[in-house]
């Protein structure tokens, strides 16, 4: 920034008053609005969590009610899918950071985007309405599955709409940002050099156009069976509730990558970082975003191994679930490459990243024996595949999500968190995680099945392990947001490039100003992750 | 206060990204039908006979009147863009004038057409349908809810042409920035375009 250009307000000091915030059209705003609300759930939904371990902790009812369990796992599911991990990245993260990232002050639609966190509210007041009346909230389980759905008592049509309308607000994401990266890159920016992050939001924001109209749709119509009892779905009046499931997982299984997806991107912005080196393979990367996407809308009949599927369907669905796993492995190999010879910089969001790796492999296998027919028999509705979705999510996800909320903690808010306090949190919700999840995979193979309040005996050490594991994620938590909460308020200033990062966002203040730039941002030469540094370090060598 | 501002600002007018927009906005509506087309196509599949027999309760006749107001609907809203483009703006809001004339010609034919089902009792819940066969409560409630969402598109189409009116009027779209009078066009195209694959699946395939 030159000496003589006037000193820009940041985007917090520019406009004052609650209606600046909640009817703004800066992206930086809305994102952090996104961050508040979703966080706000998160922390709900996982508290929820919590509940259900300690009712696991022993055999029998120790908490809750069997009719009480099953809404708390619904809940937990909606707000978790729906409300949280399918908005979390690209909603908080990708609104901040998009604009910034591809050099530009807002998204192409910047008005469709505050109607996108509008939605996203209104879906939220759906969803939380259905619990205080009539029977209460849904019991079905996320899924929805008919015909239990359409013959349940409790407000399932509430909670259905809700997840309708949280759809038209990630298809409104999702058309943003996809205008967005094509029009308004920074000059000399072309589709090579934009950062991976990006290119992951890309790749999703075409799974969240092309996939979610489906969910809609079918969602509306599991209303219309409940109220007019048409026999779309219920078997008892002729209708097929394979179709449902078919309907249903055409969008659910594309959704897992719109989960996934961008927290492999937000890996590939914080490796090159904290490795100060050009990223391994950026084509490789960034093309196997698009592949997974592209991929990813085949594999949905993996989820109906056992409801009912012709062998070869079954085969078909099986093969193209191996396939995913391909463009996956070779994201794996290129940021395990960067790493290696890289002058290494351990810091907090680069132990997020490498706990994502760590998981999300774990996640992956447990994937693939999932996915091929023979064993997906055995453990299919067991709680393996309960453990092997949340080392997805959440030990990918949304360790993916944490690793973000450090690494642009200080742009965001020009202060720096507590990094000792912010390591301490590191490590228990790493070691919490995978002491919660991993009894689950073994349970599973033992065969305790998923969706019980209740289970055998035998079953219990392992039990009491995972919920002893959920207590110590729990604390882990509640350190990491006190921590960045006290952060925010009172932590010590952050320069605007702290980690030495060469991608657009850090060319600018902390936190930014309302139009982004004072000035014209400079591409680095040769690519987005072309650190000087490392080339003549690796030239001496 | 002065500011620097990006030659690739996101709150520049970009003719481009608006049509862009629509496109993919289309496509999403596109897959929304497409989820019932499918429902549509299996059920006909399973249940051929009772579809059939369902179809011959439409009128035919109102069907092909409304396929022919469409049809023309479309025409005067491409040509008030060509008028726009050419810089007579009268013309164009007269064409648009008349594109949401034949909306509301539809919806009335529409409102007949729904009408006598009605008496019929054809109505998913009513008495009269809950005494049909599986496959014929399938047909009407499929032709309930496609016509249904296409007559919702249709409203919001001459809703959506409308406010282009308006803003030709304040002279907020012209012949330079014409991109929101054609993305109406594209949505209503659209709408034209779902009707065209609704009318030979409910009233022609005898």
């Amino acid at each position: 920034m030159t000496a003589t250009a006037l000193p820009q307000p940041n985007f917090f000091q520019a406009k004052k008053g609650i209606a600046s915030w909640i009817f703004t059209l800066d992206h930086k705003r809305i994102g952090l609005l996104y961050l508040f609300s979703i966080g706000t759930f998160f922390i709900v939904a996982a508290g929820l969590g919590v509940l259900m371990r300690l009712e696991l902790l022993n055999p029998g009812r120790d908490l809750m009610d069997p009719q009480t369990y099953n809404q708390v796992f619904t809940l937990h599911g909606v707000i978790m899918i729906f409300l949280f991990i399918i908005p979390s990245i690209p909603a908080v993260f990708g609104n901040f950071a998009l604009p910034l990232l591809l050099g530009t002050d807002d998204v192409a639609f910047p008005k469709l985007n505050l109607l996108s966190w509008w939605l996203y509210i209104i879906g939220a007041f759906f969803a939380l309405g259905s619990l205080v009346y009539g029977e209460g909230g849904a019991d079905t389980g996320w899924t929805f599955y008919a015909p239990y759905s359409v013959k349940t008592g409790t407000n399932v049509t509430p909670t259905v709409l809700a997840a309708f309308i949280l759809g038209f607000s990630s298809i409104l994401t999702g058309l943003n940002f996809i205008v967005t990266i094509h029009r308004l890159r920074t000059p000399g920016m072309g589709f090579n050099q934009m950062p991976l992050f990006v290119w992951s939001l890309y790749a999703t924001a075409w799974i969240q156009l092309l996939a979610t109209p489906i969910i809609g749709i079918t969602l509306l119509m599991i209303v219309a069976e409940r109220v007019f009892g048409i026999g779309l779905f219920d078997p008892s009046i002729g209708g097929d509730p394979i179709l449902y499931q078919h309907l249903f997982w055409i969008y659910s299984h594309p959704a897992v990558y719109i989960m996934a997806l961008p927290a492999m991107g937000i890996v590939s912005e914080i490796i090159p970082t904290f490795a100060q080196r050009t990223i391994f393979g950026y084509k490789a990367i960034a093309y196997s975003s698009m592949a997974i996407a592209f991929v990813g809308y085949f594999v949905w009949g993996h989820h109906m191994f056992t409801s009912g599927m012709s062998g070869p369907a079954g085969f078909i669905f099986s093969i193209l679930t191996f396939f995913v796993a391909i463009p996956t492995a070779i994201k794996v190999f290129n940021w395990v490459a960067t790493l290696y010879k890289g002058s290494i910089n351990i810091q907090v969001p680069l132990l997020f990243a490498l706990a994502f790796i760590f998981n999300f492999m774990i996640g992956g296998f447990t994937g693939l024996v999932l996915g091929s027919l023979a064993a997906d028999v055995h453990v299919h509705d067991t709680y393996f595949v309960v453990g092997h979705f949340h080392y997805v999510m959440f030990g990918g996800a949304v360790f993916a999500f944490f690793g973000a909320l450090h690494y642009w903690f200080p742009k965001i808010w020009g202060k720096m968190y507590h990094k000792a306090t912010a390591n301490v949190a590191f490590v228990l919700l790493f070691v919490g995680f995978n002491v919660t999840y991993f009894p689950m995979l073994i349970l599973g193979l033992q065969g305790m099945p998923r969706r019980y309040y209740d289970y055998l005996p035998e079953f219990h050490g392992l039990n009491m392990v995972s919920t002893f594991g959920s207590w110590i994620m729990a604390s882990g938590l509640i350190i990491m947001i006190v921590n960045l909460f006290i952060s925010w308020k009172n932590g010590a200033k952050a320069p605007d490039n702290p980690w030495n990062g060469i991608t657009l966002e850090w060319q600018t203040s902390s936190p930014p100003p309302l139009h982004n730039f004072d000035k014209m941002p400079e591409l680095p030469e040769g690519g987005p992750y072309n650190y000087p540094d490392a080339i003549s370090h690796q030239e001496k060598n | 206060m002065d500011h620097f501002v990006l030659p690739n600002s996101g709150h520049n007018f970009d003719a481009k990204s608006s049509k862009m927009g629509m496109w993919l906005f289309l496509y999403t509506e596109l897959l929304l039908f497409g989820g019932l087309f499918l429902v549509y196509m299996l059920y006909r599949y399973a249940n051929q006979d009772a579809f059939l027999l369902a179809s011959f309760e439409l009128n035919v006749w109102m069907g092909t009147i409304n396929t022919l107001v469409l049809l023309t609907s479309s025409m005067t809203i491409a040509m008030s863009i060509t008028a726009l483009q050419k810089g007579n703006n009268k013309l164009a809001i007269n064409l648009a004038w008349a594109t949401i004339f034949a909306a509301l010609v539809f919806l009335v034919i529409k409102y007949f057409e729904w009408g006598a089902k009605f008496d019929h009792g054809y109505f998913p819940g009513m008495d009269h349908y809950n005494e049909l066969p599986h496959g014929e409560r399938l047909y009407f409630y499929l032709y309930f809810f496609m016509t249904g969402l296409h007559g919702l598109h249709v409203i919001v189409g001459g809703i959506f042409i409308a406010v282009v009116i308006k803003r030709i009027k304040s002279g907020r779209v012209n012949k330079n920035r014409i991109s929101l009078l054609e993305n109406s066009g594209l949505y209503w195209h659209l709408v034209d375009l779902i009707w065209i694959y609704l009318f030979p699946l409910f009233y022609l395939i005898h």
